[in-house]
């Protein structure tokens, strides 16, 4: 699956990693809607390192679309609570 | 979350109907992406620069004040020695903050140039991609892979804009924080004439709010033991009474 970091890259990652992704996803969108700041920034930051250790750059000759996209890595607590609406990463 | 992004960037598509008519399109938008991030790139620079110009005034004070509050101890004058410490702490809280700005400000500014990079060779790829596909393929074949390819390109370039538009914000931010900082400045929260007139009160009470006054306890307990608590009269005191004299070095 091919997984963009947005204003950072674009990676391709092992389909396995998915549920960890989706699993990291929604503690991250509950940390945001009960305002815990501290543990929305440590799993996000996981959801990014996750990504970024475990995924390939895609090379600048590979033109695809992610499917998915995460938000970029400064993100700000106070941006992610009027961005995230509860959905997981993967949408049912 | 995820998936509210991937549905923004898509509607900041504005994906052609024709395939074969993207690459024009995305040129098009490529010379506009170009010029922001040429603009952009400028901008950083310039509130780089006037950050710079900060921390090296900031840096004079901060020396200045530390060098009043040994005077004034030196001197009797605790109550000047505080206020002093307190500017001095002030001061020294921004520089931290003025710092780690530069170097946001310089990691902004590569980044911008490395995605801006990135999106001219896949844009240059998805130009030779599109030729090699025409002759491989069937055109409905063709269509479909030419397609894919510059659903690639439009997100990068969706990515790129979104990148742009960080950087602005934050530009914008640290430009409005320099100047509530020469307001400040300009008001005399860094003046290094001291004294305890009545005029001084609002800036003294805004900095008794700003700064840590168990930081600037510390600072004096340490500066007292340097110059022993019962110190005598030095020459620092002759210094110490002529501070009330405007003394700013080149400002």
């Amino acid at each position: 699956m091919i997984v963009r970091i947005a204003t950072e890259d674009q990676y391709r990652l092992p389909d396995a990693d998915a549920e960890r992704l989706n699993e990291l996803d929604n503690q991250t969108v509950a940390a945001v809607e009960a305002d815990d700041e501290d543990r929305f920034h440590a799993l996000f930051e996981e959801m990014l390192q996750l990504v970024r250790t475990d995924g390939h750059k895609l090379s600048d000759d590979e033109l695809e679309e992610s499917d998915v996209i995460l938000p970029p890595p400064d993100l700000s607590f106070v941006e992610a609570a009027n961005e995230f609406t509860g959905d997981g990463l993967i949408p049912d | 979350m995820s998936t509210v992004i991937k549905a923004k960037i898509n509607k900041m598509l504005d994906k052609a109907e024709d395939p074969s008519e993207t690459l024009e399109y995305s040129y098009a938008k490529q010379m506009e992406l170009l010029q922001n991030v040429k603009k952009g790139v400028a901008d950083v620079v310039t509130a780089k620069k006037r950050l710079q110009l900060q921390q090296q005034q900031l840096e004079k004070q901060v020396v200045k004040l530390d060098t009043q509050a040994r005077q004034a101890l030196a001197a009797g004058r605790e109550d000047l020695a505080r206020t002093a410490l307190e500017r001095k702490q002030f001061a020294q809280t921004e520089l931290q903050t003025l710092d780690q700005q530069v170097v946001e400000l310089e990691a902004q500014q590569q980044g911008l140039i490395d995605k801006e990079q990135k999106l001219r060779s896949k844009l240059e790829q998805f130009r030779t991609k599109k030729e090699v596909i025409k002759a491989q393929y069937s055109a409905a074949e063709a269509q479909v892979k030419i397609s894919e390819a510059a659903t690639g390109v439009g997100e990068e370039m969706a990515d790129v804009g979104l990148a742009m538009q960080r950087v602005t914000d934050k530009t914008e931010g640290m430009r409005a924080r320099a100047s509530a900082m020469e307001e400040l400045e300009e008001a005399g929260a860094f003046d290094d004439n001291l004294s305890l007139t009545a005029g001084q009160d609002d800036i003294d009470r805004q900095l008794h709010e700003l700064t840590s006054g168990s930081q600037v306890d510390d600072d004096l307990a340490k500066l007292k033991a340097e110059l022993g608590s019962g110190s005598t009269p030095s020459p620092a005191l002759e210094e110490g009474k002529r501070s009330d004299q405007p003394t700013r070095p080149g400002a």
